[in-house]
This record gives C-alpha cells, structure tokens and sequence, in this order.
C-alpha cells in the first residue's frame, strides 16, 4: 500500500449540495425531470453572487468608465480596475497592466493574432499548434499566416488524445515564433504538459500563448510559473457572464506590442498628424468597455477562490473517475480521449448511434449534453468520427448526474439499439 | 409534453435501420453534396435524370437518425417524379417541417407529403428541423446542378 503524505492542510469542507443551492438555474425542471446540467465545457450555470453583482452594477452603479468626475463614474471605474485586480490575482499575474479585458477567449486569440502577428510574422515563420485546438486557437492564426506569409504547422496527437511530444519536439525549430497551445482540451479533457511546453518553446527562441479557457475554472491558473507570455480565458465558462474574456500578456511584449483596435480609451493624445497610444493595458482596450461583466466576472473569479481550487479539483476528479467508470460499462460506449492526464471531459461515442440522437433523447430525460464537433473538427476528424457526445463536469456535478446521464441512455439504447 | 415517439416513430426507426436507396448510384447523371455543419453530417446525393424524370436516385454518407431516414423516405417519394414535381414536394416538404407547433400544418402540403408526414415530429424539436431537410437541400441542390455544398440554412 502507498503511503500517503500528511496533507499540508486540512482538506476544505466540500458540501456539494449547500453549492447547488447557490446556483438557481440548477434548481429547475426540463421537460419535467430535474435538471441534470453536464454541458460545462460549453458554458457552466451562474452562481446567484454573480447574477448579484451584474444587477447591482446597473441598479446603483452604472456609469462610463475612466472619464467622468461624478461619484458614479467614480464607483464604476473603482469596481471595473477592482476586477481587473481580481483577474491579476486568480492568474498570479505580477500586475495589473498585463490584464486585458476582452469579449471572449477567442477575441483575446484574435487580438494576439493580429496585433502581435501581423508585427512579428515574415514569410517562412511558423507558428505551431497541436491537433487538438479549439478553432478560435487555429483559425485566428490561419488568417495572420495568410497574411504575413507564415506556415501554420500542427503537431499530432495520439490514439489517447496526447500530444506526440517527440513530434511536438521535432517540429519546435528556430523557425517557430509562436507557440499557441490549449492548455486543455474541450473535446478530449487533455490536460497539456505545458510547463513543459513553454520550456521547450524558450529554448528555440518563441513567443508562446496558452488558451486557458477550459484549465481556468477546473485547476488553479499561475502564470509566473507557466511563465508563457501570453494567457487566454473566457468569463462565461469560469462561472462568469458572457461576453468578457482576459488577455493576460508579459508587460514587456504588451508594451512592445502595437494596438489591436483604435479610438477611445486606448490612447493619451490625439491630434490628426499623430495619436500617442495609452498605457497599459488601456492601449488595448479601445471604446467603453464591458464594464458590467467584467465587474461580474470578479464575482466569479472571487466565488471560484472562495471554495478553492484544491476541493473543487478533487471533487471533479472523483466524479470524472466515477463517470469514466460507469459510462464505460455501457454496452457498446466507446469514450474518446483517454489521457492519462485529463479533466472534467467525458466524450463518447455508442456504437453507430448518431451523438444527435443521444442528446435528443437524454434531454427529454433532463440531461443536458453536448453533441458535435465540439468547434475541434480536426479532432474528430483524427478519430475518423463525425461528431461525439460529450459530458463535462462542474463544480456543483455530482454522482448521481452521472447515474442519470447513464440512465437516460439505457432509453437511447431502448429507442435505437 | 412532447413526446420522443413523435420523433422517433416506427416508420423512421425503421428507415434508419433499414436505409432504401443507400449506396453508390454508378450510372448518376448528377449529385450533389450536403453539410450540416452543427452536426458533422454529410451526404452525398446522387441522381439519374432521363428526359427530365428521375429515374434512379441514391444517397450516401453519415448521418444522425433523423437525417438518414428523411433521406431515406425523399430517395423513395420523389423517385419517378419529374424533376418541376420533385420540386413543388421539395416546397411542401420545406412548409411542413417549418410551419411553427402552434399553427396546423397546411392541409394541401400534408396531403402531398403523403408517408412523409411521419416526420412532421421534428417540428417539435427545433434542433433537429435542419436533420431532417438536409437530404431535401441536397436534392434541389443536385436538381440544379449547384456547385457549391448544399447548407441547411
Ligand atoms: C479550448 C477552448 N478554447 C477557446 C474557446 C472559445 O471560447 P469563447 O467562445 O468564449 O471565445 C473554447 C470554448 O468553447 C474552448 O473550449
């Protein structure tokens, strides 16, 4: 038997149910069954403390940011640069002026890709990613190689849904000025070696970005210690509003970098010979803000802190052990992506049972998959599969969704087996 | 409540199981190809039209249920038709499966969908419409010979 060491502290009292509680949405009935929510990878279900703070923003607070004297521009610009610290926090990230508020993930990918690629990308370049990207981390890039002349190439993964690291090696040359990699992955639940990645990419001289939206609300995020020079999340998977995501950027590229998007709020001056570009991280924040969601989003981040990563990690590891477990004894499932490092992502697939027919039919069960591609097609396309079905877990999953996830497709195998 | 047998009845469990008119047709004098690209799924349509009649018809490709048994049940009812006929069922096949639940079906469409109405179900399930006109989009796409993918919007 192994020998455990002495946890350094005591384990946080996890109670699951008093966290479902704080989530209304979990509380509903669909299609007269209770809601069994396990489309997290997609978007996870908001706690009350952040539907709170957007309507609080707007009943009381609700003002343009940055540019006004009176006490409500004031309150605004204070709860928006308080969130922005939030974000600094939960990234570890050494100061505030390497966090950018944007849309989503993808936009803080396009930002990257546009204002950082079109300055730093000549012809012959290449940019490396990895066979399991979500599109927003292969299409951006696409678009800056057809631009500047760069080569896109993408570094296999094997049978399990790892990056084939001797490939992922080999393919790292001098020539290779940008590194974009998922730190986890969407349709697989793949969990990067990216410490190591990052470390490889240093030694050959690239620029690296790690698309953290499916890490950021499952594992603690420390980007001093990835140390890649650029992070990317989305809010709304973290627990968080739609349409606000985070760009964190390494102070010195941010400020080497040109602007991504012109006009208010991201300059210092302007006359029409010449416009001088503002600090950061306002030089890429042009326009008003999201200031509502962003303010939110600390809510989130602040919620997520509060119960802590190290018992909302073991928590979602035992239940993705119990569910890889149990859907694997379901006659004819065959779950894709079997890493041994993985997360919170159970995709599958049954026999020749469309995924479209098993999320039709465990949704009339109240069990909410996804089904399809996943935005990953070169993913499916690896595993020579249209589409799978995919449960992924939060923190307020538990086993019995599991239970009734497995239920519901004893129905699936009743209706078209 | 809507019920899942409204979706998936017999007729199409049947279809899905048993596809008619599945396979390569070697002597096609068109086809054309169609793509959902929510789900994945695709398939090819292939046509043999002799003086403006079909008079061979198939399909290939994979597919959800609902996908594969409308094709099915398409490759079935419009085979022998004339091609300006296969359109005008194209139209009501289109009207049926779009009219919204809460509006009754319009009752010369119904009657000339005939054994298609089976799939009048979907409308009941909004993700799924696309599942079911795909192989229809296909078809007036192989019909007038475009070039492009047929889509399902
Ligand atoms: C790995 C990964 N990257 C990027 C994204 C894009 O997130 P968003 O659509 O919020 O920009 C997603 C979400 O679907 C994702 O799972």
């Amino acid at each position: 038997m192994r020998i455990h060491p002495a946890p350094a502290a005591p384990p946080a009292i996890f109670d699951v149910a008093a966290i479902r509680a704080l989530f209304p949405a979990l509380q509903q009935q669909v299609h007269g069954k209770p809601l069994v929510y396990l489309d997290n990878a997609a978007t996870t279900q908001k706690p009350q403390a952040v539907i709170d703070a957007l309507v609080s923003y707007y009943a009381h607070d609700n003002a343009n940011v940055h540019r006004g004297v009176h006490a409500l521009s004031e309150r605004a610009t204070a709860a928006f640069e308080s969130a922005r610290k939030t974000v600094q926090r939960f990234v570890n990230a050494r100061s505030d002026r390497e966090i950018v508020f944007t849309r989503n993930a993808t936009e803080s990918i396009n930002l990257v890709a546009r204002a950082w690629g079109d300055w730093q990308l000549n012809a012959g370049d290449e940019v490396l990613i990895t066979a399991m990207e979500h599109h927003s981390n292969i299409v951006p890039w696409q678009m800056a190689c057809a631009r500047t002349g760069a080569i896109l190439r993408v570094a296999p993964i094997d049978d399990y849904g790892d990056v084939v690291m001797d490939e992922f090696a080999r393919m790292l040359t001098p020539k290779t000025r940008m590194l974009a990699v998922t730190h986890m992955s969407n349709a697989l639940g793949t969990i990067n070696p990216v410490g190591d990645m990052v470390k490889m990419a240093r030694s050959v001289g690239a620029t690296v970005l790690i698309d953290g939206s499916q890490a950021a609300y499952h594992q603690a995020v420390d980007v001093q210690a990835l140390d890649p020079d650029f992070y990317v999340f989305t809010g709304h998977k973290v627990y968080g509003p739609t349409g606000i995501g985070v760009l964190y950027g390494r102070e010195s590229v941010l400020q080497a970098m040109p602007p991504f998007l012109g006009g208010g709020d991201m300059i210092s001056s302007v006359t029409f010979e010449k416009s001088e570009w503002n600090e950061l991280p306002y030089k890429f924040e042009a326009g008003t803000p999201n200031i509502a969601d962003a303010i939110a989003l600390g809510a989130a981040l602040d919620f997520v802190q509060s119960i802590g990563f190290d018992a909302i990690g073991a928590h979602e590891s035992a239940v993705l052990a119990y569910a890889t477990a149990q859907l694997s004894a379901v006659p004819g499932l065959k779950i894709i992506g079997t890493a041994k490092h993985k997360a919170s992502v159970v995709s599958f697939v049954i026999d020749d049972i469309h995924p479209h027919d098993i999320g039709t039919i465990v949704d009339r069960e109240g069990v909410a998959i996804r089904t399809g591609h996943h935005c990953a097609q070169p993913v499916m396309d690896r595993y020579g599969i249209p589409a799978t079905a995919r449960a992924s877990l939060a923190m307020y999953n538990t086993t019995d969704d599991v239970d009734a996830l497995v239920g519901a497709l004893a129905r699936v195998r009743q209706l078209l087996g | 409540m809507q019920d899942l047998n409204d979706l998936y009845q017999e007729v199409i469990l049947d279809h899905n199981r048993r596809p008619r008119n599945f396979g390569p047709l070697p002597d096609a004098t068109q086809s054309a190809k169609g793509h959902n690209p929510l789900c994945g799924d695709r398939l090819t349509l292939s046509l043999k039209v002799e003086a403006d009649r079909i008079t061979g018809i198939s399909f290939e490709g994979s597919g959800c249920a609902i996908s594969k048994s409308s094709a099915s049940l398409m490759t079935d009812a419009v085979k022998g038709m004339t091609l300006d006929e296969a359109i005008t069922l194209f139209d009501r096949f289109h009207l049926m499966v779009t009219t919204p639940i809460d509006e009754p079906i319009d009752k010369d469409a119904e009657a000339a969908v005939g054994k298609l109405a089976v799939l009048a179900g979907v409308r009941e399930f909004p993700a799924r419409v696309k599942c079911a006109s795909l192989p229809w989009h296909t078809l007036k796409a192989a019909i007038t010979n475009a070039p492009e993918p047929a889509k399902t919007e």
